[in-house]
C-alpha cells in the first residue's frame, strides 16, 4: 500500500516574539505532529557587541556595562568583573567589602532564581507561583535600592572594593528577609514540589547526562543536577567563600525536575550563607588602595565565578594602556543553551518550553 | 410552520451535499457534509424524533466529522488538490443519478410491495426514547450486540492496519 | 397571549442580550478571585475596584481593528467564532433556573446540551485551520483531539445520573432529586461522587480550562487556534468560552447539586431559614464588605436586598433563581481555584489521562452505578 498524502511535517517559528522563549530566543522547530524533529537555535537579537565597547572603554568605564548582561543578576556580573580587574592590577579588596560582597552576590542568587522559579512555573501553566516569586525578589530589590540607589542594574561594587558603607539599616532588612523567606520556600514547595502534575511535567524532561554535560561544558544547577559535584564557590573560592559553612546540593535525575530542586535547595544554601555573613560583617575599610587611572601591566587574566546561572568568567588581556587589549566574557546561559538542541529533538512542543526555562537563560547575556 | 421548516431543512440537506461533492477544498467538502448532517437531524426533529436528532448530531457531526477533519488538517492539502478527483466519471454518475431518481419515482407511485404504509409519527409523545432503547436492547438485543461485535472487530483491524511497520533490518 | 407562555421568549432575549455583558463580569470575577489567590488586586482602575472594566474591554475590543491574515481562508475565518458562539448559547435553551424561569423543557435535555457541545468544537477547528498559521493549527489539532477525547468520559459521568434519574429532561433530573430526597451526588450510597469527581475532570477538559487549557496555551502555540483573531471576532470566542464554562456550571449545578432545589429540600420547617435567611445573611455579610471596601452605594444595595429577601412572598420567588446562582457560582470558583493552583498538562499526558484512566474509571463507575442501582 503506497501512502499517497503524507502528514504534513510542520516548520514552527517559536519567537523571537513569544511568551516562553525569555526575551528575543528564536528557535526554528521541525515537527512531526507535537514531536519535535529538529532545532534550530537562532540568538543575535540583542546583540549590542558588548565585548567590544570594552576594548573602548577604560577599565572603570565598563564596569557598569557588565550589569547589562545578566540583567537579572547584576551583582554577580560586577562582583566577577571586579575581581578580574583586581587580579590584573594586583589590588585586593578589604575584608568588610569582601564579606559585603558575598552578602550581595547571594541575595542576587536568590532573585536570580526566585525570577527563574516564577518564569518557569508560568511556562508550565502553574501562573500563580510567578506572584509569590515577584513578591519576595521584591524584598531584596528594596535591599539593593536602599544601598545603591539602582535595582536592577545595580553597579553595586567597585573594582577594589565597594563605593558606599552599607547602609543603617541594611542588617535588618536582611534579617527580616531572611526570616520570612524560609517559610516562603516551604510555601512554594508545598505549591509544586510534590504536585503531581509539576511531577509529570518536568521528571525524565531534557535529560542531559554528567557525560553530556560535560562534553558541552554545561556550568550551574545543570551540571550539579546531573550529579557532578561542581561549583565555583567551593572548587576555587573566591571572595572569602572558603569562610563560610555551605554544602553544594548535587542530585542525579540529570532532568528538569531535578534543576528544580537544584535551585530550590541552592536558594536554601544562600541563606545560610547569608545569616553567616551577617553575623560576621567586619569593621574597616572597604576600598582598597587602587590607582585613580587603572593602567594595568602587559599580561592578561581569566578569573570566573559561580554566577547563579553558572560559570561566568572573564578573560582580559592588558597591552599596557588605558583600555583593554581584548576583554572576553564566558557567559553561562549562551554556553548552557547549546545544549538545548541535544535535549529538545525528540520530545514534544511543551517540553521545549520546559526545557528552556529550565535551562535558565537571559538573553542579554547569550547576546552580549 | 412545519412545511416552512421542512423545506428548510431539506434545502440545507441537498445544498451541504452538493456542496461536499463540488467543492475543491477537502475542508469546505466537510464543512458542506456537516451542514447537509445538520439538516438531517433537522427533519429528525420535525418527526419528533428527538432522541435520533441528538444521537445524529453528537454523534455524525461531532464524532465522525471531527476526526475527518482532523484527518484532513494533518495532510499536504496542496498535493491532495493536485491529485485526479472523480470527475472524469461524470457519465457513470449521470446514470447512477438518473437509476436513482427513477427508483424514487417508481416507490412514490407504487409503494413497495409487502410493507406496511408508513405510520404517521406521533407528535407530543414524550419521547421516544424509551422505546428506542426497549427495541435496541430488548426487541433486537441479538443484532444490536452482533453489531457492536463488528464494530470491534472493525477497529481492531484498524488499528491493525494503521500500526506502524517495524522497518526489516 | 399569556405570562407563562411569553415567559420562554422573554428569558431567550434576556439571556442573548445580558450574556455579552454577564460574560464580560464573569471575567472581572475571574480575575478578582485570581488576583486573590495571588497576593495582588486586579483591575482597579477602571471604576472603583475595577468595577467598570468589562465595559471599557468590550468598548476596546469592539474598536479595535479587525484583522484577517493573508492567505487566510476568509469564509471559515468569518464562520468559525459564529459557529462557537451560536452553539454556546443554544445550550441556554435547556438549562431551568427555576420550575418555572425556563426556555423550554426538552426530554433530551442533557442530550441536547452534549450535542450543541460537539457541534461547538468546529468553531475551535475551522477557525484554526483557516488562520492559516501553524499556531492555531496546532491550537485546533489539540482542540479537536481534546474535546473528542473527554466528551466520552463526560458523557458515561452523566448517563450515571440518567440512570438515577430515569430522564434526560434537566428538569425531570432536578425533580427526580426532589422526589428521591437526595442531590444526585450524594446518590447511589456516595457512589455518584466518582461519578462527579469524572464529570468535574471531563468538564474542565471540555471547556478548555487550566488545567487543561492545552488548545490555548500560552506559552507554548501563543494562543492556540484564536492566535490570528483580534478585535470583535476575538471577543466572539472569549464570549464563546465562558458562556461554555457557565453552562458547564449549570450543568454540574442542575444534575449533581440539585438546580434550583435549596438543601434538604424536603424538610418543611427548613424553608424560611433556607430560603429567606441564608440568602439575607449572605447579602448582608456582602455589603458589610463592599462597606470595607467603602462601596457605600453598594452596600446599601445589597443591604436592602437582604431586608426584601426576608418578605416570606419574596423569599419563596426568589430563593430558587438564588440556589441555583449561588451553586453555579461554587462550581465557577472551582474551576479558578484549578487554574491558580495547577500547572498544565502536557498533551500526550492528557490524552493519557482521558483514554486510559478516565474512560475506563467512568465505564467502571457506570457498571458500579448500575449495579447499586439494580438493588
Amino acid at each position: 500500500m503506497t501512502n499517497h498524502l503524507e502528514t504534513s511535517e510542520m516548520l514552527l517559528n517559536m519567537g523571537p516574539q513569544h511568551p516562553s522563549t525569555h526575551g528575543v530566543l528564536r528557535l526554528v522547530l521541525k515537527l512531526d505532529g507535537e514531536r519535535v524533529k529538529a532545532v534550530e537555535c537562532v540568538i543575535g537579537y540583542l546583540h549590542r557587541g558588548v565585548e567590544k565597547i570594552g576594548e573602548n572603554r577604560t577599565y572603570m568605564q565598563f564596569a557598569p556595562y557588565v550589569d547589562r548582561m545578566d540583567y537579572i543578576s547584576a551583582v554577580s556580573n560586577g562582583l566577577g568583573y571586579c575581581l578580574a580587574v583586581e587580579q590584573l592590577i594586583g589590588a585586593e579588596a578589604p575584608p568588610r567589602a569582601q564579606i559585603v560582597r558575598v552578602l550581595f552576590a547571594e541575595l542576587n542568587r536568590i532573585a536570580s532564581h526566585l525570577l527563574w522559579l516564577g518564569t518557569s512555573a508560568l511556562d508550565l501553566g502553574a501562573m500563580t507561583a510567578l506572584f509569590y516569586t515577584m513578591r519576595e525578589r521584591e524584598e531584596v530589590l528594596k535591599i539593593f535600592e536602599n544601598y545603591c540607589g539602582a535595582r536592577l542594574t545595580t553597579h553595586a561594587f567597585r573594582i577594589g572594593g565597594l563605593q558606599y558603607e552599607l547602609h543603617d539599616t541594611f542588617e535588618a532588612e536582611t534579617r527580616a528577609f531572611s526570616e520570612m523567606f524560609k517559610k516562603r520556600l516551604d510555601e512554594y514547595e508545598k505549591l509544586l514540589t510534590k504536585n503531581p502534575i509539576w511531577v509529570e511535567r518536568l521528571k525524565g524532561v531534557g535529560i542531559l547526562t554528567a557525560e553530556e554535560c560535560k562534553s558541552y561544558a554545561v556550568s550551574g544547577p545543570m551540571l550539579r543536577a546531573a550529579g557532578v559535584n561542581w561549583d565555583l564557590r567551593k572548587a576555587q573560592p573566591y571572595s572569602g567563600y572558603e569562610q563560610f559553612d555551605f554544602e553544594i546540593p548535587v542530585l542525579h535525575g540529570a532532568d528538569s525536575y531535578d534543576r528544580y530542586r537544584i535551585r530550590i535547595e541552592e536558594m536554601r544554601q544562600s541563606l545560610r550563607i547569608i545569616d553567616q555573613a551577617l553575623e560576621r560583617i567586619p569593621s574597616g575599610a572597604i576600598m582598597a588602595k587602587v590607582p585613580k587611572v587603572l593602567k594595568p601591566a602587559p599580561g592578561e587574566v581569566y578569573v570566573s565565578i559561580e554566577a547563579p546561572k553558572g560559570e561566568l568568567g572573564y578573560y582580559i588581556v592588558s597591552d599596557g594602556s588605558l583600555h583593554p587589549y581584548r576583554l572576553r566574557v564566558r557567559p553561562p546561559s549562551f554556553v548552557n543553551l547549546a545544549s538545548l538542541e541535544k535535549m529538545a529533538v525528540g520530545a514534544l512542543v511543551a517540553d521545549v518550553v520546559a526545557i528552556i526555562g529550565t535551562i535558565d537563560i537571559v538573553l542579554g547575556e547569550v547576546d552580549r | 410552520m412545519d412545511a416552512a421548516l421542512f423545506y428548510t431543512f431539506a434545502a440545507i440537506t441537498l445544498a451541504g451535499a452538493l456542496a461536499t461533492v463540488t467543492r475543491r477544498n477537502p475542508v469546505h467538502c466537510a464543512l458542506g457534509l456537516i451542514f447537509s448532517l445538520l439538516g438531517v437531524a433537522g427533519l429528525f426533529l420535525l418527526q419528533a424524533a428527538e432522541l435520533l436528532f441528538a444521537v445524529q448530531i453528537l454523534l455524525y457531526v461531532g464524532g465522525v466529522m471531527v476526526l475527518f477533519l482532523f484527518v484532513i488538517m494533518l495532510i499536504h492539502l496542496e498535493q491532495a488538490a493536485r491529485l485526479r478527483q472523480y470527475s472524469r466519471q461524470w457519465p457513470v454518475a449521470l446514470a447512477a443519478l438518473f437509476a436513482v431518481f427513477l427508483e424514487i419515482y417508481v416507490l412514490a407511485q407504487s409503494g413497495l410491495p409487502g410493507l406496511p404504509p408508513s405510520p404517521q409519527p406521533r407528535l407530543n409523545a414524550g419521547g421516544n426514547t424509551e422505546r428506542i432503547a426497549d427495541s435496541l436492547f430488548y426487541v433486537y438485543a441479538l443484532p444490536f450486540e452482533a453489531a457492536s461485535l463488528l464494530l470491534l472487530i472493525a477497529i481492531v483491524g484498524a488499528v491493525w492496519l494503521a500500526r506502524k511497520k517495524e522497518q526489516p533490518q | 397571549m399569556t405570562f407563562e407562555t411569553l415567559l420562554p421568549y422573554l428569558m431567550a432575549a434576556i439571556f442573548a442580550m445580558a450574556f455579552p455583558l454577564v460574560t464580560g463580569y464573569l471575567v472581572l470575577v475571574e480575575r478578582k478571585i485570581l488576583a486573590d489567590f495571588q497576593a495582588r488586586l486586579g483591575p482597579m482602575r477602571v471604576g472603583p475596584h475595577g468595577l467598570l472594566q468589562p465595559i471599557a474591554d468590550a468598548l476596546k475590543l469592539i474598536l479595535k481593528e479587525d484583522t484577517v491574515p493573508k492567505d487566510a481562508d476568509k469564509f471559515l475565518f468569518y464562520l468559525a467564532p459564529l459557529l462557537s458562539v451560536v452553539t454556546a448559547f443554544g445550550s441556554f435553551a435547556v438549562i431551568p433556573i427555576s420550575a418555572t424561569l425556563r426556555i423550554a423543557d426538552l426530554n433530551i435535555g442533557l442530550l441536547l446540551i452534549s450535542a450543541l457541545a460537539a457541534v461547538g468544537v468546529f468553531g475551535i477547528i475551522l477557525g484554526g485551520w483557516s488562520s492559516n498559521s501553524n499556531y492555531s493549527l496546532l491550537g485546533a489539532l489539540r482542540g479537536a483531539a481534546q474535546l473528542i477525547s473527554y466528551e466520552v468520559a463526560l458523557g458515561l459521568s452523566l448517563v450515571t445520573v440518567v440512570m438515577l434519574s430515569g430522564t434526560l429532561s434537566m428538569q425531570g433530573i432536578v425533580e427526580a432529586q426532589f422526589n428521591q430526597r437526595i442531590w444526585f451526588l450524594f446518590g447511589n450510597y456516595g457512589l455518584m461522587l466518582l461519578s462527579f469527581f469524572i464529570f468535574l475532570i471531563a468538564a474542565v477538559a471540555e471547556v478548555n480550562r487550566a488545567p487543561f487549557d492545552l488548545p490555548e496555551a500560552e506559552s507554548e502555540i501563543v494562543a492556540g487556534y484564536h492566535t490570528e483573531y483580534s478585535g470583535f471576532r476575538w471577543a466572539l470566542y472569549m464570549l464563546a468560552e465562558y458562556t461554555n464554562i457557565f453552562i458547564i456550571c449549570a450543568v454540574a449545578a442542575t444534575v449533581f447539586f440539585g438546580g434550583w432545589l435549596r438543601p434538604f429540600a424536603n424538610i418543611e420547617w427548613l424553608a424560611y431559614p433556607m430560603d429567606a435567611i441564608f440568602p439575607a445573611a449572605l447579602l448582608f455579610l456582602s455589603a458589610w464588605g463592599c462597606a470595607r471596601m467603602k462601596l457605600f452605594p453598594f452596600t446599601a444595595l445589597l443591604g436592602i436586598s437582604g431586608l426584601v429577601f426576608l418578605i416570606p412572598a419574596v423569599a419563596t420567588a426568589l430563593s430558587a433563581p438564588f440556589w441555583f446562582f449561588l451553586k453555579v457560582s461554587a462550581v465557577f470558583y472551582v474551576l479558578i481555584w484549578f487554574r491558580a493552583s495547577w500547572p498544565r498538562l502536557r498533551y500526550d499526558q492528557l490524552m493519557d489521562l482521558g483514554w486510559k484512566r478516565l474512560i475506563p474509571l467512568a465505564l467502571g463507575a457506570l457498571l458500579a452505578n448500575a449495579i447499586i442501582g439494580m438493588l
